[in-house]
Formats: C-alpha cells, structure tokens, sequence
C-alpha cells in the first residue's frame, strides 16, 4: 500500500448479477480514482469468485452446490429473474448498451490492481474450498482482517 | 484568441458506459508524459460529471470540455 492513498474497503454479501456489477462498478471506479481497494466476498457474494465448477461434500452441501451453483456469470438479477430469463434479458440489454459483463469487469478490477479475498467461514459452512475459487484470489480470511483493512479505509460499503 | 490545446493522446471512447469511459482516461491518462494532454470523446451522459470528479480525486486537471451533438469532448492535462 502507498502512503497516503485512500482506501475502501467492501463486503460483497450478495451474488446477484445487478448488486455484483454495482459492487465491481464501484470498485474499478475507485481504483481508477488511485485507491487502494479491498473486497471481501461473503456468503452468496463468493459466486462471483467461483470457478465454474460444482462444490460440495454433504447432501446438502451437494445439494447448495447444484442449486447455487455456476461461476460470475451464471448470476441472475435480484428483481426480474424469471427462472433464467431475466439474466438472459439483462445480459442483452447491457451488451447492447455497451455495458461491460460481470467477467469482464472482474479482469479490469483486478488488472487496477483490486484485491479479493474470500471469507473462509462461509467458505466452510458452503463447502467451497479454494481451489474452487478463481487463482487471483489474494487470500482467505476472517472478520478480523476486514475489521483492520475497514479501519484503515475512507469507507466502507456492505453490498 | 483562444489557443489550440496540443494534443499528446486521443482517446475514442464512443458508446461506452460507465465505469468505462473514467477506467479507460485513469489507465490512459499514464500513457503521456506529466503535463501531457488527454482528448477524450465519450458519449455517455454520466461521463460530464464522472470524468471531472475523476480529475480532481486524482488530482488531473479539465482543460477544456466541448460538447456537440451526443459527443462530450475532454481536454485532460496530467498533472502528476
């Protein structure tokens, strides 16, 4: 970290399409505005840090798995889902907007140099091990090294 | 009258949305030399105020900002 940078720090909560490219969207602008920026992706928020592949051991781990499963880009929005259709729509609508996908602009995060770190509790509870995460994750981590990054932040954002 | 800005780099950035258009002037903008000039052209409405509040976190400076028909055009000085 530089001296006398800013810095955000964020918690990435959800895995919708919509609130992931608001998250990333705030992200990449802030690193673009030479801040420091750290994610901290939580909960259903660590599907925009999946690989495309299934996860799970127990049933129900399995079963989160199938029903939770796929990588950033199987994310649907919050409102409008449809069963599938309304990522569908979006996905249109945003590349005939000349709107960035949700893949993309994770690349242009981390090429501005964001880091991601993926919370190892919800990691455990939902059976995601890192080699299930992309390799660009920067580590896996607890509330005790968000607390210290929000500390040293501008701001702070919960999405 | 009014000088002609000169020009180090141009920067198309038609038909793109935020965050986009102030992405590619921050990654730009280091491919001149300090005291270099950006000209940008964006049609994104949101980039009017996006790419000046991007000058003054970063500590850039907007010459100049012309707008005709959809294009906003930026004139962006390095400064750092």
């Amino acid at each position: 970290m530089e001296e006398g940078r800013k810095k955000v720090s964020m918690v990435i909560f959800s895995g919708e399409m919509d609130k992931l490219f608001a998250a990333f969207a705030i992200a990449t602008g802030a690193a673009a505005s030479n801040m420091d920026v750290t994610m901290f992706f939580t909960f259903w928020g660590l599907r925009a840090l999946k690989k495309d592949v299934g996860t799970g051991k127990s049933l129900f781990g399995r079963m989160l798995g199938l029903m939770y499963g796929g990588d950033i880009n199987r994310a649907g929005p919050s409102k409008m889902s449809f069963g599938g259709v309304g990522r569908w729509m979006f996905k249109k609508m945003m590349k005939a907007k000349n709107v960035p996908s949700l893949a993309e602009l994770r690349q242009t995060a981390l090429d501005l140099g964001v880091k991601m770190y993926g919370c190892q509790m919800s990691m455990d509870v939902m059976e995601i091990p890192r080699e299930k995460l992309i390799d660009e994750v920067a580590a896996c981590v607890g509330v005790g090294f968000f607390i210290e990054q929000a500390q040293q932040s501008d701001f702070t954002l919960f999405i | 009258m009014e000088e002609a800005i000169k020009v180090d780099l141009e920067l198309d950035l038609r038909g793109l949305s935020c965050p986009l258009p102030m992405i590619r002037v921050s990654q730009n903008v280091k491919n001149v030399s300090t005291g270099g000039v950006v000209k940008a052209i964006a049609t994104d409405p949101g980039s009017l105020a996006d790419i000046p509040s991007w000058a003054r976190t970063t500590g850039n400076e907007i010459l100049k900002t012309e707008r005709s028909g959809a294009e906003i055009v930026f004139y962006i000085r390095r400064v750092k």
